[in-house]
């Protein structure tokens, strides 16, 4: 067998024929996939009384901003997003430190617990959020928590959005645990133990060498926790009552009324919504898709 | 730790550092390091999942501490007989949601062998397919309601004269007459219609899952493949699909996982008829109008649990079978 054949092999040459057919489908399939987005785009623009008797597919007679303004009034997103922010960015900090510790422990030192934590944590992390969540609501509320720390009045951790932190910590940190000790494992261990013999202490060889070893898998972590967090539905609509202290995307969910049957609207909104997270993945797209990966590669 | 004790411990080479050769300060922020990640996961995660099973054999009415009681199966007796046109149902639906969102991944699969082909703008293409994966299925919702469903507009009506009411219609499309129940189970219209909006999010992230699988495949493989006279579906089925068995069970994994979590979606949309999933039955029982039965509530969330159990423990028996830590 020649060398050249083999070359020749490592991807199988299509016909001329064969390739215009992948192209086209791939084509078509990238279309349909931009079509409900576009949709949502381009109607978002307009009046609905426009696209109801034209059709979305018409040319515009006028394109405004009306239905951004109106459904960001309408939704009160200014505190929406502020909400959000103060639960997501809290918790990414609290989830990756967490994460990062305990994934240094067991992935560097040998313990007798090691592989039964690991698969505490992994399992965890897939348990449907419904399971869990009657004695945790049971707890918050059971749990005193003064005023002033919170922007409720109940006196209890239910509806603070700590309690939506602690939640999203707790669960989400059994994930990260898991590609973080995956990637901890692809280090070297003759790093710590050189540490070791240096002198270093434990926790300086975590801060130190570890840590700015894992960077690019804590930057594809934050990425991605940064959309699932962002995207929380469930935990905000159970744990948060009040329709204005939840976060952007379970708080749009409670509009109903009026906005329901103005469809631009509710693109405008979805919109609205979905930007944050859609300039992260444009610009970010990179870490996205390792941050996936890294979880999934190893197994 | 001086390197003289270093040097007189017994060299054992690719083992990992024994515990007990650490310092006493370092076995200090070794123990937090471990125990305070794990008391946070135990105490809200692990607690309450077992909570839940307690509270499934209890009657309470969730609001008075204290007043709560156990009543045995009664609870699981009431979900099987009383409430099974609520119970069967929503697994049904749960069902088929997993059988189309199984189809789903193989036609991410088939994406991503295609884009590997070294297609020209492979990145556009990811980027297009994965771009619905960054949503929150409440977004997706709302898009494809107010965009593709609209009755007064969408996409899927367009062009006719009687428009499609997509998310209202609990018609069956059809339904099955399960032996030991009164009513047939069946798939509704409008159940139908999220599952197509559930597919445009999960294709794209079960292809971005394989497309890295599939790099990662070594080429000599489909070298020798082909060499020895495999067509394509035989080199794929025979040897690619083989060696990326890793993330074939993380995609299983996720499929089913995702099948039995659906919840934001169908609630976003304000819950249609027909398209209940046990997630929202779990939910309904618990708090909101209707809300209240913790014992009913938790039975059914602890038969989400055990499906979800199941395949919990076959993946991690499958993953720490072979990456033996």
């Amino acid at each position: 067998m020649s060398g050249q054949l083999t070359i020749v092999q490592t991807k199988p040459g299509y016909s001329k024929g064969l390739r215009v057919l992948l192209y086209a489908f791939l084509t078509t399939m990238a279309v349909m996939w931009l079509v409900p987005i576009g949709g949502a785009i381009y109607s978002s623009f307009r009046p609905y009384q426009e696209t109801q008797t034209k059709g979305i597919f018409s040319w515009p007679d006028s394109l405004s901003f009306s239905n951004y303004r109106d459904a960001f009034t309408q939704g009160n997103m200014g505190k929406t997003f502020f909400n959000t922010a103060f639960i997501v960015v809290p918790s990414i900090v609290l989830i990756l430190l967490m994460s990062s510790v305990m994934a240094f422990a067991v992935s560097r030192f040998s313990f007798r617990f090691n592989v039964a934590l690991l698969l505490l944590f992994t399992a965890g992390n897939l348990l449907p959020a419904q399971v869990l969540f009657q004695p945790l609501f049971q707890f918050f509320k059971w749990m005193p928590w003064p005023n002033f720390l919170s922007d409720t009045d109940t006196g209890s951790l239910l509806g603070t959005k700590i309690a939506v932190i602690i939640v999203h910590v707790a669960f989400q940190t059994g994930f990260c645990t898991f590609v973080l000790s995956n990637y901890m494992k692809t280090i070297p261990k003759e790093l710590n133990e050189a540490a070791l013999v240096d002198g270093a202490s434990v926790p300086r060889t975590f801060f130190q060498i570890i840590l700015p070893l894992c960077r690019p898998a804590l930057a594809a972590l934050a990425t991605l926790e940064f959309t699932w967090l962002y995207n929380d539905f469930f935990w905000a609509v159970v744990l948060l009552n009040k329709g204005d202290e939840r976060p952007i995307t379970s708080s749009i969910a409670n509009l109903g009324g009026a906005f329901f049957t103005n469809d631009n609207l509710v693109a405008a909104a979805s919109m609205i919504v979905a930007m944050p997270t859609l300039i992260v993945y444009l610009i970010l797209q990179k870490q996205f898709i390792s941050g996936l990966t890294l979880g999934a590669s190893k197994g | 730790m001086s390197t003289d004790t270093l040097a007189t411990a017994p060299p054992t080479p690719g083992r990992r550092r024994r515990y007990s050769q650490l310092s006493k300060s370092d076995k200090v922020w070794l123990s937090l390091m471990v125990g305070i990640p794990t008391v946070l996961h135990v105490v809200f995660v692990w607690l309450p999942a077992l909570a839940t099973i307690v509270l499934s054999f209890a009657e309470w009415d969730g609001i008075k501490l204290g007043t709560w009681q156990l009543v045995g199966f009664r609870n699981y007796w009431t979900i099987f007989t009383v409430l099974e046109d609520k119970l069967f149902p929503a697994l049904f639906n749960n069902f088929v949601l997993l059988v189309f969102l199984s189809l789903c991944s193989a036609v991410g699969m088939l994406f991503a062998y295609l884009l590997d082909k070294g297609v020209r703008g492979t990145a556009i293409y990811q980027s297009v397919f994965y771009m619905p994966v960054v949503l929150s299925l409440a977004v997706v919702g709302f898009i494809w309601k107010s965009v593709m469903f609209s009755q007064a507009q969408g996409l899927f009506n367009l062009g006719r004269d009687k428009p499609i009411d997509f998310v209202g219609n609990a018609e069956k499309i059809f339904t099955i007459h399960l032996p030991f129940l009164d009513n047939p189970v069946g798939l509704s219209k409008n159940f139908a219609a999220l599952l197509i909006a559930m597919a445009w999010r999960h294709i794209g992230y079960v292809m971005v899952l394989y497309l890295a699988g599939l790099k990662s495949v070594d080429s000599s493989l489909r070298e020798a493949a082909s060499i020895d006279g495999c067509n394509e579906w035989q080199s794929f089925r025979r040897v690619v699909f083989p060696v990326m068995k890793p993330i074939n069970v993380v995609v299983l994994v996720i499929t089913v996982i995702e099948a039995l979590r659906a919840f934001d979606i169908i609630v976003a949309l304000k819950q249609p008829v027909g398209t209940s999933v046990m997630g929202v039955l779990v939910k309904n029982n618990l708090v909101g109008e209707g809300g209240g039965h913790v014992g009913v509530g938790s039975a059914y969330g602890v038969v989400l649990l055990l499906l979800c159990l199941g395949f919990i423990v076959w993946y991690l028996v499958n993953h720490y079978r072979e990456n033996e830590l």
